[in-house]
C-alpha cells in the first residue's frame, strides 16, 4: 500500500515529541517509524521542512540523524474478524501476542500484526456472481466468537459488480473471498479492511434514539437512563468508583459488543477484567461475556502518546461492528487521561495552553470524539448504535475544571459520582440531585411499553421524595430530627428506604449485582406503594414511631437480596403485608381513638 | 571511540547546554570532569540538532563554560544488581555510600524499567496483615498493591510505616522470601536515620535496600533515586523471587524536584506549576507494582506523601491518588486526640481489598462488617455535625447512641499501641462487639444472615 517511502532523520527529541526534517513530503496525521528501531509515531504538525512527529513508545536511546521513514498512510486500525475478545494496546497491537515475542514487559519496536493474520476463519460466502454490492454490503460471515456473527463488509468507497467468488470455506482474513468489477478494473476483497482511526466511518443517516441502554443499574435505568447510541459522562474524583461503574456496565448492559478503553489507568484494573470478564456469564446469551468484549489497555505507564491513540482506535473499532448492525457500548476510563496526553504533547510543542494548561483545542477534540456516538442506519441498511460513556477525573474533585465542563456538554447523561456517598460506601455512589438524563423524554414510550404508563410519574414521585429529604436534611443539620413534624420524619424514613434499598447497588451480590427491568419497576412501585399507606396512617395521627418499629421499612430495604431475580412472587406478599399491616396499626387506632395515642 | 567535547555552551540551575555534538541519544548517561578533576554525572534531557541539554545530577556549582570536559557514554542509567545489595547503602544514582566498596553486578538494568505488558499482570489477591485494625479490617494491604498514606507535617507517618514493616505477616508463606526497598527522596537524615534504627531493632536491616537522597543533597537526583530504588526491587521480586515492600519518602519532595528541573526547562507548567506530564512520571514509578504471571516474587509499594498544608487536593496527593490502588489517609484531629495511627477512616480506601476479603480469604463476614462501619460511622460523623450546632443535649436517644458508638470506635477499635499487633480475627470480632452496641434495624449493610450469624442481640457494645 505504501506509496512513498521517503526518508527524512531525526533532528530534534523532548520526550514522546520528535522533529523530523529532509523529507517534505511528509503529510499531516501520517504514520511514520522512527528510527533504527522503528518505533510508531505519527505527524501532528508541519513547519516547513520540519515534521512534529509524536511517538508512541518510548524515545530513550534514539539519537539524532536516525532515519525517519514514511508510510505513505494515516495511523489505521486493521479491521476483520478476530478483534472481540482480544486486548491492545493504544495503536493496536495485540498485547498477548507481544508477550509471546517480547516477555512480560514491553520491549520498544516490537509488532505483531492485529487481528491474527494465520488463524482460519469458517466462512459463509453470502452473494453470488452479477450481484451488484455497494460500500458497506454484507458478502459473508463468519462465527466470530460463539455469541457474535461476523458480517464481513465491502469497505467504503468501493462498489461494483461481483464477478467471482469463492467457495464457503476456511480463510484467513487476508485471503480473497471475493472478485468485483468496479468499472475501472478488477478489485480483490478479502476480510480484512484499513481505516484511519481519527475519521468517522460513514453511514446513511441518524437515527432519532427510542430505546435505552439497559444496565441493570437502578439508578441509571430507572432514574437516569442512557439511550443507545447516547453520550455519559461519569465524573468523579479518585476512589469514587468510577471504574467500578464502568465495570458493572460492561458487564451487564445489554449491547452486543462493549469496547472498553483503559486509556492511563492502572494495570491491575486491566488484570482485573481479564480474570474477571471470562468467568461471568453475558445475562442474555449465557455465553462468556469475553465473547463480546474488545479492551484497549493503554495504561498509565505506557507511553503517553499511545493513549491518545488509545480513544481513537477504540471507537473505530466500535463504528466497525456497528456498521454490522450490532448495538455497541464503549466505555472510556478514563478521558481525562488522553485530554492529560493532549496536554503533555501540546506542552511539549510549545503551543500557546488555553485553560490550565490544557490546548485551545480541548472541547473540539472532546466533541468530535462524542459525535461518533449515535443510532444509525447503515450504509448496508442494518441500523446499529455506539453509546459512549465517559469516565471523566476531575482535578481536585473539582467540576468545574476543563475536562469535565467541556464533557459536561457534549454529552446528554450526567452520573456525577459523589465523594460523601463514596466515604459512607453507598455505591453505586451517583449523586441524584447532580445527575441528569436528557434522554427521559425519548424513552418514555419504551418505558411505558415495558413498565406502564404511570412509569414517568412515578419516576418523578421518587424524585420528589428524594428532594424534599435534601431539603429536610439542611433543616435537620441545623435543629436535629426530632422537632420536625411526623410527616416529615416519615418522609425521612422513606427517603432512607430509597436510598438503601433502591438507589445503593451491591456489586457482590449475586441477585443485586444485575437486576432486570421488571424486578427493578417493582421495586420502585412498591416503595412509592409504602410510602402512600404509611402517609396515611400518619395523616391519621398514628406517630411514625410506631410504623418504624414494625420492621416493615427495614424488610422492603432488603428486598434487594432477599428477592431473586426469576422469581419475584415475593413481591406480592410485601405488598399484602403493608396492607395487613396498615389494617392492624387502623383498626388498633380507631379502636383507641386515634389522634390521641402517643 | 568515544569524543569528549571540551566546553560548554549554556549553564542553567541543574542543567548545562552543549553545542556541537554528534551521535549523542536521548536519556544517555554523560560524566563530566572538571579542571580540579571532580567528575560529575549527567543525562541528556532534550536534543536539538546538534544542541544537548544535560541534568547534572550533582548540580552545577563550580562548573564554568571553559572548565569542564564532556564524555558521553552511549548508554543510559543502568543500575549494578546482584543479590549482595541487601544490607547496602546507596545514593541517588546508585552508588554506594555505606564504605562497603562497588556492588559486583551480575546484571545491569535500565533505571527507567519497561512497563510490563498488562496481560502478563497477575490480579493481587493475597492480603498482608499489618496487625493494624483501621488497615486490615477496612482498608486491606494486598500484596502487590500500591497504597500510599497521605500525611502531613508533624504526623506520625513514619511510625506507620515502621509500624506495617515490622508487623507485616503474609499468612500462607515464611518470611524468609521477604524484602524492604527503602527509597529516601529529599527527608531529613535524621528521618533516615530514624528509618535505619528501625529496622535494625526489629531485625531486619540485612534484609533492606536503602536508596537515600537527603534534604541537602543535589535535586536532580531525587529524580533517579525512585527509580534506583524500584530497579531494584524488581530484580530481588521477579529475578530472585522475592516478596518486595518498597517504601518511598516523601513522594512530595520528588515532584518539587521535577517542578524545579521542569521550571528551569521553561516548560509550560499547569498546576501549581507542576509539569503537565506529572501524571505521566509518577504512573511510570507506581504502576511498577504489582506481581506477574508466571514470575514468583512481588512487589508491594507504600509511597509516603505529604500533603502542602493538609491540603487533600494539592495536585501531588491528587494525582497519586488517581494512580495507587487507594489511599491511607492520615488525620490531624485524630492525631491531636491522641488516636494512634490517627488513620482517618472515612478518607482512606483500599481498592483492591473487595476481591481479597471474605470467605476463602479472610472471613465470610469482613465485606459486610467493613462496610457497616464505614457507613456507621459516616453517620457518626453527620451527628456529630448536629451536635456542634444544637448541642448534645438535644440529640435523640438514638444519636447519642452513635455518639458514644463513635468515641469507642475511635478509642478501641482505630487506636492501638505502637506495638500492639493484632490478628485478622481479633480485628474483626472488635468491629463486631461495637456494632452490636447499635440497634439491629440500623445495620442496613449487612446481609440478613450474617447478621444473624454474628450480631450479639445482648451486646452493649461496651459503651
Amino acid at each position: 500500500m505504501s506509496k512513498d517511502t521517503g526518508k527524512g532523520y531525526i533532528s530534534g527529541i523532548s520526550g514522546p515529541v520528535v522533529f523530523a526534517k529532509g523529507n517534505q513530503r511528509l503529510g499531516m496525521l501520517e504514520m511514520v517509524y522512527v528510527g533504527h528501531n522503528r518505533l510508531v509515531g505519527e505527524v501532528i504538525s508541519i513547519d516547513n521542512d520540519k515534521a512534529v512527529i509524536q511517538v508512541y513508545e518510548s524515545t530513550t536511546g534514539l539519537k539524532i540523524n536516525e532515519p525517519v521513514e514514511s508510510t505513505g498512510n494515516p495511523l489505521s486500525v486493521n479491521l476483520g474478524p478476530g478483534i472481540i475478545g482480544e486486548v491492545f494496546d493504544g495503536i493496536q497491537r495485540p498485547l498477548h501476542e507481544l508477550v509471546k515475542k517480547s516477555g512480560t514487559l514491553i520491549e520498544k519496536g516490537i509488532f505483531a500484526p492485529a487481528p491474527d493474520n494465520t488463524k482460519k476463519w469458517n466462512v459463509n460466502i453470502l452473494v453470488k456472481p452479477g450481484d451488484d454490492i455497494h460500500p458497506g454490503s454484507i458478502i459473508a460471515e463468519t462465527e466470530e466468537t460463539a455469541s457474535l456473527m461476523h458480517k464481513v463488509m465491502v469497505p467504503p468507497g468501493i462498489r461494483g459488480k461481483v464477478t467471482k467468488v469463492s467457495t464457503d470455506g476456511e480463510y484467513t482474513i487476508e485471503d480473497e473471498i471475493i472478485e468485483i468489477d468496479t468499472g475501472k478494473g478488477l478489485e480483490k476483497i478479502s476480510m480484512l479492511q484499513k481505516w484511519p482511526v481519527k475519521r468517522g466511518r460513514p453511514f446513511a443517516q441518524r437515527i432519532p434514539a427510542y430505546m435505552p441502554l439497559v444496565t441493570g443499574q437502578r439508578v441509571i435505568d430507572m432514574m437516569f437512563p442512557l439511550a443507545k447510541g447516547g453520550t455519559a459522562a461519569i465524573p468523579g474524583g479518585f476512589g469514587t468508583g468510577k471504574t467500578m461503574t464502568q465495570h458493572q456496565l460492561a458487564k451487564w448492559s445489554d449491547a452486543d459488543i462493549v469496547v472498553y478503553i483503559g486509556c492511563g489507568e492502572r494495570g491491575n484494573e486491566i488484570a482485573d477484567v481479564l480474570e474477571s470478564f471470562p468467568k461471568l456469564k453475558d445475562p442474555r446469551s449465557g455465553r462468556s461475556l469475553m465473547d463480546r468484549t474488545v479492551l484497549i489497555a493503554n495504561t498509565s505507564n505506557m507511553p503517553v502518546a499511545a493513549r491518545e491513540a488509545s480513544i481513537y482506535t477504540g471507537i473505530t473499532i466500535a463504528e466497525y461492528y456497528r456498521d454490522m448492525g450490532y448495538h455497541v457500548a464503549l466505555m472510556a476510563d478514563s478521558t481525562s487521561r488522553w485530554a492529560e496526553a493532549l496536554r503533555e504533547i501540546s506542552g511539549r510543542l510549545e503551543e500557546m495552553p488555553a485553560e490550565e494548561g490544557y490546548p485551545a483545542y480541548l472541547p473540539s477534540r472532546l466533541s468530535q470524539f462524542y459525535e461518533r456516538a449515535g443510532y444509525v442506519r447503515n450504509l448496508n441498511g442494518t441500523t446499529g448504535s455506539i453509546s459512549i460513556i465517559g469516565a471523566v477525573s476531575p482535578q481536585s474533585n473539582d467540576f468545574s475544571e476543563p475536562v469535565t465542563q467541556n464533557t459536561k456538554r457534549f454529552t446528554r447523561c450526567f452520573w456525577a459520582l459523589d465523594k460523601s456517598l463514596a466515604y459512607s460506601r453507598h455505591y453505586p455512589a451517583i449523586n441524584w440531585t447532580e445527575s441528569y438524563s436528557e434522554y427521559i423524554n425519548e424513552l418514555s414510550e419504551w418505558y411505558e411499553e415495558k413498565t406502564d404508563r404511570h412509569f414517568r410519574e412515578k419516576r418523578t414521585r421518587l424524585l420528589a421524595i428524594l428532594q424534599e429529604e435534601s431539603r429536610l436534611m439542611e433543616i435537620v443539620k441545623l435543629i436535629g430530627k426530632d422537632v420536625l413534624p411526623d410527616s416529615q420524619k416519615l418522609t425521612l424514613e422513606v427517603a432512607k428506604v430509597i436510598r438503601v434499598g433502591f438507589l445503593q447497588q451491591n456489586a457482590f451480590h449475586e441477585n443485586d449485582t444485575f437486576v432486570p427491568i421488571e424486578k427493578q419497576y417493582r421495586m420502585l412501585n412498591i416503595m412509592l406503594y409504602l410510602s402512600e399507606r404509611t402517609d396515611d396512617l400518619v395523616k391519621k395521627g398514628i406517630p411514625v414511631s410506631v410504623i418504624v418499629e414494625s420492621g416493615l421499612f427495614n424488610k422492603i430495604s432488603q428486598m434487594k437480596y432477599t428477592i431473586p431475580n426469576d422469581d419475584l412472587s415475593g413481591i406480592d406478599d410485601l405488598k399484602s403485608e403493608i396492607d395487613e399491616f396498615y389494617n392492624r396499626i387502623t383498626l388498633k387506632y380507631s379502636n383507641t381513638g386515634g389522634r390521641n395515642q402517643t | 571511540m568515544k569524543l569528549e567535547y571540551l566546553d560548554l555552551y549554556e549553564i542553567k540551575g541543574p542543567l548545562v547546554i552543549l553545542e556541537g555534538i554528534e551521535g549523542a541519544s536521548y536519556e544517555e548517561l554523560v560524566e563530566i570532569t572538571l579542571e580540579s578533576g571532580e567528575r560529575r554525572t549527567g543525562r541528556v534531557i532534550k536534543m536539538d540538532e546538534d544542541i544537548c541539554v544535560v541534568q547534572v545530577f550533582e548540580g552545577t556549582s563550580d562548573i564554568s563554560l571553559k572548565n569542564a570536559r564532556t564524555w558521553f557514554s552511549g548508554n543510559v542509567l543502568r543500575l549494578p544488581l546482584s543479590g549482595e545489595i541487601l544490607g547496602r547503602i546507596f545514593d541517588g544514582k546508585g552508588s554506594p555510600t555505606d564504605g562497603l566498596g562497588a556492588i559486583y553486578p551480575d546484571s545491569r538494568k535500565d533505571i527507567n524499567g519497561l512497563p510490563i505488558n498488562p496481560v502478563s499482570r497477575k490480579y493481587p489477591r493475597n492480603f498482608i496483615q499489618t496487625g493494624i485494625s483501621s488497615i486490615d479490617g477496612l482498608s486491606t494491604l494486598i500484596r502487590g498493591q500500591k497504597l500510599p498514606i497521605f500525611s502531613g507535617s508533624g504526623l506520625p507517618h513514619n511510625e506507620l510505616a515502621v509500624q506495617i514493616v515490622r508487623q507485616a505477616r503474609i499468612t500462607d508463606e515464611d518470611n524468609s522470601k521477604f524484602a524492604i526497598v527503602f527509597a529516601a527522596i529529599g527527608v531529613k537524615s535524621d528521618v533516615a536515620d530514624y528509618f535505619t534504627r528501625s529496622f535494625k531493632e526489629s531485625g531486619v536491616l540485612e534484609k533492606v535496600v536503602m536508596f537515600q537522597n537527603l534534604a541537602d543533597d543535589p535535586v536532580v537526583e531525587r529524580i533517579t533515586t525512585p527509580r534506583c530504588a524500584l530497579t531494584a526491587a524488581e530484580y530481588l521480586a521477579f529475578e530472585k523471587g522475592m516478596h518486595v515492600l518498597v517504601i518511598m519518602t516523601d513522594m512530595t519532595s520528588y515532584s518539587e524536584g521535577l517542578r524545579e528541573i521542569s521550571s528551569s526547562l521553561e516548560e509550560i507548567p499547569s498546576r501549581k506549576g507542576f509539569p503537565g506530564y506529572l501524571y505521566s512520571d509518577l504512573a511510570s514509578m507506581y504502576e511498577r507494582a504489582g506481581i506477574i504471571e508466571g514470575k514468583e516474587g512481588s512487589i508491594t509499594q507504600i509511597p509516603i506523601l505529604t500533603m502542602p498544608n493538609d491540603d487533600i487536593t494539592h495536585p501531588v496527593p491528587d494525582l497519586t491518588a488517581y494512580i495507587t490502588e487507594g489511599q491511607l489517609v492520615l488525620d490531624r484531629e485524630l492525631a491531636q486526640k491522641g488516636v494512634h495511627p490517627p488513620v482517618s477512616i472515612l478518607m482512606s480506601l483500599s481498592r483492591l481489598m473487595k476481591d481479597s476479603i471474605g470467605e476463602g480469604f479472610t472471613r465470610e463476614d469482613h465485606p459486610d462488617i467493613a462496610n457497616q462501619l464505614f457507613a456507621s460511622y459516616a453517620k457518626v460523623q453527620e451527628v456529630r455535625a448536629l451536635a456542634s450546632v444544637i448541642g448534645e443535649d438535644e440529640l435523640s436517644e438514638i444519636d447519642r447512641r452513635y455518639m458514644d458508638f463513635g468515641k469507642a470506635f475511635e478509642d478501641r477499635f482505630i487506636k492501638q499501641l505502637h506495638d500492639e499487633n493484632r490478628d485478622m480475627n481479633k480485628t474483626l470480632e472488635l468491629g463486631w462487639t461495637l456494632v452490636s452496641g447499635l440497634p439491629r434495624e440500623e445495620l442496613d449493610r449487612i446481609k440478613p444472615e450474617i447478621l444473624d450469624k454474628y450480631y450479639d442481640e445482648k451486646g452493649s457494645g461496651g459503651f
